[in-house]
């Protein structure tokens, strides 16, 4: 017999909707969206979110099946429980959009961006500050002798505490790609 | 079988593999190749308009006559811009349209060249769908998936915009069948086990009621006809939205008439009190609902919708089904049937007792006068002259409309064609002129305001060149009543620039089209005034000078709910203190 056919929030463990839809707790949703990689493609996306509302924690883009022309982009929102349903039921109509996944409500993504940052200073702070890049295993991609440039990847919690430990010891520019996002098992 | 053609060209071979008859449309620079085109052919009928917004609300009209795609073709730039309001009032209210743009030459994009617009940004929010097509090679299949997008699942306005390079060089010509469209197939089967659900709520409501909208009618004439077999077979009362009228008959016994923020008390009232709601392709537009937190609070809530972002969008349901109306509705009746036919008899034969009290109130009550035409009595006498006449009617925006839904019947749908989500004042004139291209024998009314008919004016001219012999019938309140109407309830009636000043005569400005112009102010003359209208053979322009101050009840004031409504009596007891949205 087929299993029932509940649409909203049903997860793989129950047949029932568990969440609350009247709930208010906003809650930080990252979403998969594949699309055709046609033009204006992202503009429609980005469109969607600022035409009605919307916000945009992060963005990332590019296209991942050159073959057959598709791009993933990976957004992270925030919103409550009817306002992600209400984003996810947007995007699902856009035209050029094959799938939107919410890889946020079954368990949590394995979550990782890129960040690159430059740190100017000599002396005890350079030191420190090649230490600490040791410690978060950053690597330096550039140095002069008043300046590193560190790549870190991780999630995006990690990126931001090393930016923290680096503002102090002569952090003067960063560079963070956005998040790319897959649930994790099969 | 593919051939070798200009783009041109194949814009104009698409159209008739699509069962095109009919263009509206505006020559221009950009889209010259593609007018000379037309010339040299004789399948497809080019209507002339005088402004382009006006050609986009021609094809609304001519979509929601004849159910089938309106098209369109302008030119880059001022065409364009010009046509944006029309496809967003094309895309609120979900009219299937494919509007064929020119742009410069692909190597002078980017360049402010003489007449370039950004077309595909600037309609990109106001279309379901849009193209900026580049090679000749990709213009067939993009037009072909054009039709698809604009008519599958909810169907809206799409916009091809095309460079005029791209008109000039020649590409390879493919038929609509080998048109790759596999992408976008939105689902219009229901879920079996939701509609299940559905007929287990409709055995056992006591107080159930159906709210439909502009879906049904979008879903063709077979779920109109399957919503009313459902209808009567239930004995359930049913009420519609603004764009829903004429997909259940208003003379049929069930009908409650128009809901929402000028529907009538009884379907008002009984969305407000029903324990079950069917809702079939509509979406809880704020017109309809009123303070959503007080919207009909004890019921259990089911919406039958083909877009899945219609589904609590603004009031959580309890029974979402995503679907086309009419599939629905086969697979409803049928489990319905198949389970022996059960209502809760009872509990109906209560609530109809209710509804009929609600009646008795009698909320389109006004009072007549035998020294001016009231507006309500000029509907009331139009719609007794034109009783069982196929009749087609359009309207402008404001309080015309409205109470040409309280007062008109329709016993059929794509019968009534108005302006619903984006309120386009100026519509129902162009609209109405679609319409009669669509219908050339038919009997076509615009039931319209001064204010708004003066909005597109201009396309007197088209109704002449084409002979259509629309009937503009124009309540004259030299006001712009909708507006004069909340200023005076809700703004310490101070009549804020809401008054038509400087109108035309528009006995003569009628003549000057070559048009006949009637205008009349006597009660006492109105019916032989209207007949004369419907006699002449040709286009009309009726001046019905109405009671200049007279507003339109019943009238939900925003954000209050459905059981706060006021009514022409309790008007004058009415204190500003609502809040206005």
């Amino acid at each position: 017999m087929a299993a029932l056919n509940i649409k909203k929030g049903s997860t793989s463990h129950s047949a029932y909707d568990l969440r609350d839809f009247h709930s208010e707790v906003e809650r930080s949703h990252t979403l998969a969206v594949l699309v055709d990689n046609e033009a204006g493609v992202l503009a429609r996306v980005i469109g969607l979110f600022s035409g009605r509302g919307y916000n945009i924690d992060s963005l990332t883009v590019a296209e991942v099946d050159h073959k057959g022309h598709r791009s993933r982009i990976t957004i992270v929102t925030r919103g409550t429980v009817a306002v992600i349903d209400q984003i996810k039921a947007q995007l699902g109509r856009i035209v050029p959009v094959h799938q939107v996944i919410d890889l946020t409500t079954e368990s949590t993504p394995v979550e990782r961006e890129l960040a690159l940052f430059k740190v100017s200073g000599t002396g005890d702070k350079r030191v420190e500050a090649l230490r600490l890049a040791d410690i978060f295993r950053a690597n330096v991609v550039d140095s002069t002798l008043e300046s590193f440039v560190f790549e870190i990847t991780g999630t995006p919690e990690k990126i931001d505490a090393f930016a923290e430990l680096m503002r102090p010891l002569g952090l003067c520019d960063v560079a963070r790609t956005g998040v790319a996002a897959l649930p994790r098992g099969v | 079988m593919a051939r070798q053609m200009t783009g041109a060209k194949m814009v104009v071979q698409a159209l008739k593999d699509h069962g095109v008859d009919t263009i509206f449309g505006y020559p221009g620079g950009a889209v010259l190749p593609i007018y000379d085109e037309i010339f040299q052919q004789n399948d497809i009928r080019h209507i002339l308009v005088r402004h382009e917004q006006a050609a986009v609300h021609m094809a609304e009209g001519y979509a929601r006559s004849t159910g089938k795609p309106g098209c369109v073709l302008v030119t880059s730039g001022p065409g364009a811009t010009n046509a944006v309001t029309g496809l967003t009032d094309a895309l609120m209210d979900s009219i299937p349209l494919v509007v064929f743009s020119g742009q410069v030459p692909t190597f002078m994009i980017g360049t402010d060249g003489f007449q370039e617009a950004d077309t595909v940004g600037i309609t990109r929010p106001c279309t379901k769908h849009n193209w900026l097509v580049k090679e000749s090679e990709k213009l067939a299949e993009t037009i072909h998936q054009a039709f698809h997008v604009a008519t599958s699942g909810r169907p809206g306005p799409v916009l091809i915009d095309i460079p005029k390079d791209v008109q000039f060089a020649t590409g390879t010509y493919s038929e609509p069948k080998a048109a790759r469209v596999d992408h976008y197939q939105p689902k219009v089967k229901g879920d079996l086990d939701a509609i299940t659900k559905l007929v287990e709520l409709i055995e056992t409501a006591e107080r159930p009621i159906f709210y439909t909208g502009g879906g049904v009618i979008n879903s063709g004439t077979a779920a109109s006809q399957l919503m009313c077999e459902l209808v009567d077979a239930t004995g359930f009362p049913i009420t519609s939205t603004l764009m829903g009228l004429g997909a259940y008959p208003a003379s049929g016994k069930n009908w409650l008439g128009m809901l929402g923020m000028h529907g009538l008390y009884e379907a008002n009232l009984a969305m407000h009190g029903c324990d079950l709601m069917i809702n079939l392709g509509a979406r809880f537009d704020d017109r309809i609902t009123g303070r959503v937190a007080d919207f009909s609070p004890k019921s259990t809530k089911v919406h039958v919708d083909i877009d899945a972002s219609s589904i609590n969008k603004i009031v959580p349901v309890d029974l979402p089904i995503v679907g086309d109306v009419g599939h629905v509705l086969e697979d409803a009746l049928k489990i319905w049937k198949s389970r022996g036919r059960k209502v809760n008899k009872e509990g109906l034969a209560k609530w109809w007792a209710k509804i009929e009290g609600w009646k008795k109130v009698n909320c389109l009550a006004y009072t007549n006068s035998e020294k001016t035409i009231k507006p309500q009595y000029a509907l009331q006498r139009l719609e007794a002259l034109t009783k069982g006449r196929d009749r087609y009617i359009t309207t402008e925006v404001g309080q015309h409309q409205m109470w040409a839904a309280q007062f008109l019947g329709f016993d059929a749908p794509n019968r009534w064609m108005t302006s619903g989500g984006l309120g386009t004042m100026g519509y129902g004139f162009p609209a109405s002129i679609g319409v009669q291209i669509a219908h050339p024998d038919a009997l076509v009314i615009n039931v319209a305001g001064e204010a708004s008919w003066l909005m597109n004016m201009q396309e007197m001219g088209t109704a002449t060149q084409f002979r259509t012999p629309v009937k503009q019938f124009i309540l004259n309140n030299e006001r712009l009543g909708m507006v004069r109407q909340w200023q005076q309830l809700l703004h310490g009636e101070r009549y804020s620039h809401s008054w038509s000043e400087s109108l035309p005569d528009f006995v003569k400005l009628a003549e000057s089209f070559g048009w006949k112009g009637i205008r009349c102010e006597d009660p006492a003359e109105l019916d032989d005034a209207i007949m004369e209208m419907l006699n002449y053979d040709g286009p009309v322009l009726f001046d019905c000078l109405v009671e200049k101050h007279e507003n339109c009840f019943p009238m939900i004031p925003s954000g209050k709910p459905h059981n706060e409504m006021l009514l022409a009596a309790d008007a004058e007891a009415f204190k500003s203190g609502a809040t206005l949205v």
